[in-house]
């Protein structure tokens, strides 16, 4: 059986569903709304593993699943190597959101990561301390300012309302995800000109660890046909 | 890679040498501050360096080097001058799927010494040299102080020097301020607008001041950016001797050379152009062959660490292995540790399981 991970709840699940349903593999909740387990219909060989989100990652690493739906973002974020450990099979062209450095709107003298870069020496020897930037998404943020040669910052956790952490001075900038910058705008943040760390959107990968016998290896070289991926090598 | 027991034996015969050259042995606490280290290196080092809790003294992490405690040590009450060597595990994460390993021996060798730096750093690059000798590995060196002569001799405004100085160890970030300040690539275009605003008396905005930056931190940032704007760009002629200067790799005795020549324009580096000449000629004096040493003026840029002067590595044939051993002089670090003390600091560090390794392959 070729194993895959969907979204356990909420409108990935939906819009999975959907994306699926349009390319005549119709998969559903088994029984009530609240058991977590799923049937497929339209392919052979197919088995439903409803999971949360989240837990995607970490579940493809480790090859318990063989293929599965999540964002971008968390597989960059929580994966070393992302690129060896999984294959990004499809872009699905839902579940759009940009992870994106944003500071203060007032700042009117920093409008790009240069500007960063020298306000944030600046504000290390006014304050002592490094210029503190909020997100959860730690790898990505770090990995992004070390390319672009940002320097005397430090990365503090946030895994929520990070927009807040400015105003309540627990931080001078923060990495978010957004959609629509609506709630940056409403906490009197901007983002950064060239400050897109990473437009992330739910993706189809495959699990390079995971068991690829014959029978799942036919599954996914059925489910390309269908779907329109091309199979790459596991 | 090498049996942690072939590791130890080859650190033994390491230490044994380091002793007799007149080291004293030290020990450091694998645990330590993780803020100390974090202010030192930047966040970067939290992608290398394993970090955990300690319920009291909050973020520790597992000792990447031991330059660090080492110099802390000798900062607070060591004897003048001091020879320090040691041996242990260091810690570094691997970010990527490689045979690198995470947790490996160092061995290492440090001197504090304020009296003829030159030969201060020509006793450690010759003790390495003489040590790995057997291994046949390729040794280059640098000189970071160089480097920072030729941004300080720029004819220019003191910001954007003290801007290229700070990006000296991100290579691709110095080429950008460069290339800005020589005025080779375009002002970005919110720049422009912002310097606009500027000159008709100052950019406005609703948005409320929020967070710990300061009205005064942006208004000397403006002033700063407005100076800028004003200033000429650095010359192109100034701004080809620094890449000029930059892209040097040669033997050591043609690099001299080369480096003479370029500070009768450039004479800010002719201080440590003169140093360099007094360290060829102490190594020489300790029989090492300078005539094919090779010298890259941009040697050390690109690592974790803190060095402000000489640089040098060890390097096997096989690219993919790390450097079998690498040290260079980091004056800095000790006024950066020292607490308003500073004191003359060289020193390096062999990986006695990739030096072990080695040699088993050459008796194969």
């Amino acid at each position: 059986m070729l194993k895959l991970g969907v979204p356990s709840k909420g409108r990935l699940m939906e819009q999975t569903f959907d994306w699926f349903g349009a390319r005549g593999v119709t998969l559903r909740r088994a029984g009530s709304v609240r058991e977590y387990s799923g049937a497929v219909d339209g392919i052979a060989g197919l088995e439903l593993v409803l999971l949360a989100a989240g837990e995607m990652p970490r579940e493809l690493a480790a090859g318990r699943i063989h293929i599965g739906v999540t964002g971008s973002d968390l597989v960059r974020e929580k994966l070393a190597d992302w690129d060896r450990q999984v294959a990004a099979l499809a872009p699905m062209g839902f579940g759009h959101a940009d992870l994106v450095l944003a500071v203060p709107t007032a700042w009117v003298d920093v409008d790009t990561l240069d500007d960063l870069d020298a306000a944030a020496a600046a504000f290390r020897r006014a304050h002592g301390h490094r210029l503190r930037i909020a997100t959860k998404y730690h790898r990505l943020v770090r990995d992004f300012l070390r390319a672009n040669g940002v320097a005397d910052y430090q990365l503090v956790d946030s895994q929520g309302a990070t927009e807040g952490t400015v105003k309540n001075l627990t931080a001078e900038a923060v990495a978010d995800i957004t959609s629509s910058g609506e709630t940056l705008r409403a906490n009197h943040l901007k983002i950064l000109a060239d400050g897109l760390v990473h437009a992330s959107q739910a993706t189809l990968y495959a699990a390079r660890a995971a068991d690829w016998a014959p029978g799942p290896r036919s599954a996914l070289e059925a489910l390309s046909r269908r779907t329109g991926f091309t199979a790459p090598a596991l | 890679m090498a049996l942690k027991a072939a590791a130890r034996a080859e650190a033994d015969r390491l230490m044994a040498a380091f002793r007799d050259a007149g080291a004293v042995p030290v020990e450091a606490d694998i645990l330590q501050p993780a803020e100390v280290l974090l202010d030192l290196y930047g966040e970067d080092i939290r992608a290398r360096a394993y970090v955990t809790a300690d319920p009291l003294r909050g973020e520790m992490m597992l000792r990447p080097d031991f330059t660090v405690p080492v110099v802390q040590m000798h900062m607070s009450g060591g004897a003048e001058p001091a020879r320090y060597c040691y041996f242990g595990e260091v810690f570094r994460k691997q970010e990527h799927l490689s045979a690198r390993t995470s947790e490996y021996f160092q061995v290492g060798y440090e001197v504090f010494a304020r009296d003829t730096p030159e030969r201060a750093d020509a006793e450690v690059f010759a003790l390495f040299s003489g040590l790995l000798a057997p291994l046949g590995l390729r040794a280059v060196t640098g000189d970071l102080a160089i480097l920072a002569a030729a941004v300080r001799g720029l004819k220019t405004l003191e910001t954007r020097k003290a801007a290229l100085l700070r990006h000296i160890w991100r290579p691709r970030r110095f080429t950008q301020l460069l290339d800005r300040f020589g005025g080779r690539a375009p002002v970005p275009e919110s720049r422009a607008r912002l310097l606009a605003a500027l000159a008709a008396g100052g950019p406005q905005t609703a948005a409320p001041l929020i967070g710990l930056r300061s009205e005064a931190e942006i208004a000397a940032r403006l002033a700063a950016l407005a100076e800028d704007a004003a200033a000429p760009p650095i010359s192109a002629e100034e701004v080809a001797r620094l890449e000029d200067l930059l892209n040097l790799s040669a033997p050591c005795p043609a690099a001299l050379a080369h480096l003479r020549e370029t500070a009768r324009d450039m004479p800010a580096i002719a201080p440590a152009v003169g140093r360099m000449d007094a360290r060829l000629d102490a190594l020489a004096a300790r029989g090492i062959g300078v005539g094919t040493l090779d010298f890259e003026a941009s040697h050390g840029r690109t690592t974790l660490e803190y060095y402000d002067g000489f640089v040098f590595s060890f390097l096997a044939a096989d690219p993919d292995l790390p450097p079998v051993a690498s040290g260079g002089r980091y004056d800095a670090l000790t006024a950066v540790l020292g607490q308003g003390r500073s004191i003359p600091a060289v020193g390096g560090v062999i990986r006695p399981g990739l030096a072990a390794d080695l040699a088993e392959a050459a008796r194969c």
